[in-house]
């Protein structure tokens, strides 16, 4: 595991560090270059309202797609159309598709409760249910049904989440008693125990010292061997050093969010093609 | 003090109280004077009662508890009453729980948010505040109509007693269970759905479990007050005077007359002999005995519930 050379984040830091070995990798054609998740003339509404407008975009596999722009863009609504989490809010309408290995999300025949068991989900806030370690992880093969060795599977999500260590004597105990970071990887340990393909992460270092945020970042550089993830961040040195692609929003006019550019985050950050783009990743906006 | 620098006694001065807060000491007084004043009507209610009802004890113990109604204060006891409360109690628990509950999950969790909805919500909260005696005559029209149309006795039994009893208290299940349902964090609806759990696990599995302690409370708060209820019980038919059904099967027992705690403690303090006086009293203490009782369960399975998590 190679550790980040741009050290903690620090709002006061002028300078931002980009992985340049991920920035090779972004360019390498291969089984990756096949996304996994595409957006094809995406349009959101809440009630009347138009969230997000003219979303086209390709999320490639084993990558880590980092999605940035100012407050109020329409980035995690974005990400929330992935696994269908803005059905739960009414009056949300969609145009357009999102495709899933070539399957629109938004068919009729498609149930969302599926759809999440394939894409999985880490919050913005650590929100572990209020029961034991244990039964945090085991929740989600619970519900599908799963029969076989439980212990197994709780074992290697928390190792995968790197928490093993710090957990496991204490297996039975109320997921509240742990720290917001171990809070947070136990999130990330109960996403993957459904065996999801996509990871979504909404911001999910916002409410995390320095410390526990780069962990998570090296924990999600591990993860995207076997999975591949999606992040929202307001930190640009996050999207920055953690990221293999990027996808720049911003607000219309008329307050909808619409792409305005995506691509390799090291070709992103250091040469943008549009001076908006310039503008935010150099923090004179947003 | 002379020594001591001019800055600190500057400071000194300015951390001092300026003056007495006046208007916040007197509003303490006035709230302690206000919880005194409830917990000396309790005290002095209960005082009351327990020094009437001793004696009653004393000379009679269990005979008390297992004799029948009679017109005869030497013999009468409270054991109908003592079996129509508790079969109320658990047949209104059995009826109003599940339902009320239900009802709550279905509010909350499942029934959209348009005006329908808000106007049932609304009916549910002003049922709430209906007079009980309105539900006594709703029990006597409907249920006890019902019953006697179906055939079972003429009626006026511990099934049309318990339905009774039931919409009384509905509306409180549902509004109690709506709350504490709505006191689940949002996170962990979105946790459970964001995992692919459907609506009914996400339900039952976390928002049940996690809502158990609120709507616990308040299904035995409203349990709590069906069993001290009279007027319904006396409109819907229960027998108000002694009656007998030593001998009767469960069966003729459930379908036949039957009686409460509470109403006895009515219709006893009604009678014109004073030995009915310290009965009355005697009454009072086993039904405060028994809602005791129906709450300590609550709170245990509520404590469980609790640490199961």
């Amino acid at each position: 595991m190679t550790t980040d050379p741009g050290g903690p984040p620090s709002a006061a830091s002028p300078t931002i560090s980009i992985r340049m070995e991920t920035a090779t990798a972004a360019t390498n054609d291969g089984p990756a270059a096949t996304p996994a998740v595409r957006f094809e003339d995406f349009h959101f509404y809440y009630g009347r309202f138009r969230a997000l407008k003219d979303v086209s975009a390709s999320i490639r596999r084993n990558r880590i797609t980092a999605l940035i722009g100012p407050s109020g863009c329409g980035k995690s609504t974005l990400i929330r159309s992935i696994n269908r989490m803005n059905d739960l809010i009414e009056g949300t309408r969609v145009e357009g598709m999102v495709e899933f290995h070539g399957e629109n999300l938004y068919a009729n025949y498609v149930d969302p409760v599926e759809v999440r068991r394939r894409i999985g989900m880490v919050f913005q806030k650590a929100n572990p249910f209020p029961k034991s370690i244990y039964d945090n992880v085991a929740f989600g093969p619970r519900v599908n049904g799963y029969k076989g060795n439980m212990d197994d599977i709780v074992e290697t999500c928390l190792r995968r989440a790197a928490l093993w260590g710090d957990v496991k004597d204490k297996l039975k105990q109320n997921a509240y008693a742990l720290s917001g970071g171990q809070q947070q990887r136990l999130c990330i340990a109960r996403a993957i125990a459904t065996k999801p393909e996509v990871i979504l992460m909404d911001e999910p270092c916002s409410a995390l010292d320095p410390r526990s945020t780069l962990q998570i970042e090296d924990l999600m550089r591990e993860l995207v061997e076997e999975y591949t993830i999606i992040i929202v961040t307001h930190n640009m040195q996050q999207a920055a050093r953690a990221s293999d692609f990027t996808v720049f929003l911003n607000m219309a006019d008329d307050r909808a969010g619409y792409i305005v550019e995506q691509g390799p985050t090291a070709q992103l950050f250091t040469n943008p093609t549009n001076q908006m783009t310039e503008d935010y990743v150099s923090g004179r906006f947003g | 003090m002379a020594s001591q620098p001019a800055a600190a006694i500057v400071v000194r001065g300015s951390l001092r109280a300026q003056s007495r807060d006046w208007s916040g000491t007197i509003l303490q007084v006035l709230l302690v004077l206000a919880l005194l004043f409830s917990l000396a009507t309790l005290i002095v209610l209960l005082y009351d009662q327990l020094v009437k009802a001793v004696p009653v004890f004393q000379e009679r113990g269990v005979d008390f508890l297992t004799s029948g109604l009679s017109s005869n204060p030497e013999n009468a006891g409270v054991a109908q009453g003592i079996f129509g409360t508790v079969v109320l109690a658990v047949l209104v628990s059995l009826l109003a729980f599940p339902l009320g509950i239900g009802t709550a999950v279905y509010l909350e969790e499942y029934a959209p948010d348009n005006r329908f909805t808000r106007l049932l919500v609304l009916n549910i909260r002003n049922l709430s505040g209906v007079p009980s005696v309105v539900f006594g005559i709703l029990g006597l029209s409907v249920f006890v109509a019902l019953l006697a149309a179906a055939g079972i006795g003429d009626g006026r039994n511990l099934i049309s007693g318990s339905l009774t009893l039931m919409v009384l208290i509905l509306p409180i299940v549902i509004i109690t269970s709506s709350e504490a349902l709505r006191a689940v964090p949002s996170t962990i609806r979105e946790a459970g759905f964001g995992i692919g759990a459907s609506r009914w696990q996400v339900v039952r599995k976390l928002l049940l479990p996690a809502a158990s302690p609120g709507i616990l409370t308040g299904t035995v708060l409203a349990l709590s007050r069906a069993l001290g209820e009279t007027a319904p019980l006396i409109v819907a038919g229960a027998v108000l005077g002694s009656y007998s059904n030593t001998g009767a099967s469960p069966a003729e027992i459930l379908t036949g007359p039957y009686t409460a705690l509470p109403v006895i403690v009515y219709d006893w303090a009604r009678k014109p002999q004073e030995e009915f006086r310290a009965l009355t009293a005697a009454a009072i203490i086993v039904l405060l005995v028994i809602t005791l009782i129906a709450n300590a369960v609550a709170i245990v399975i509520r404590n469980r519930s609790e640490k199961s998590w």
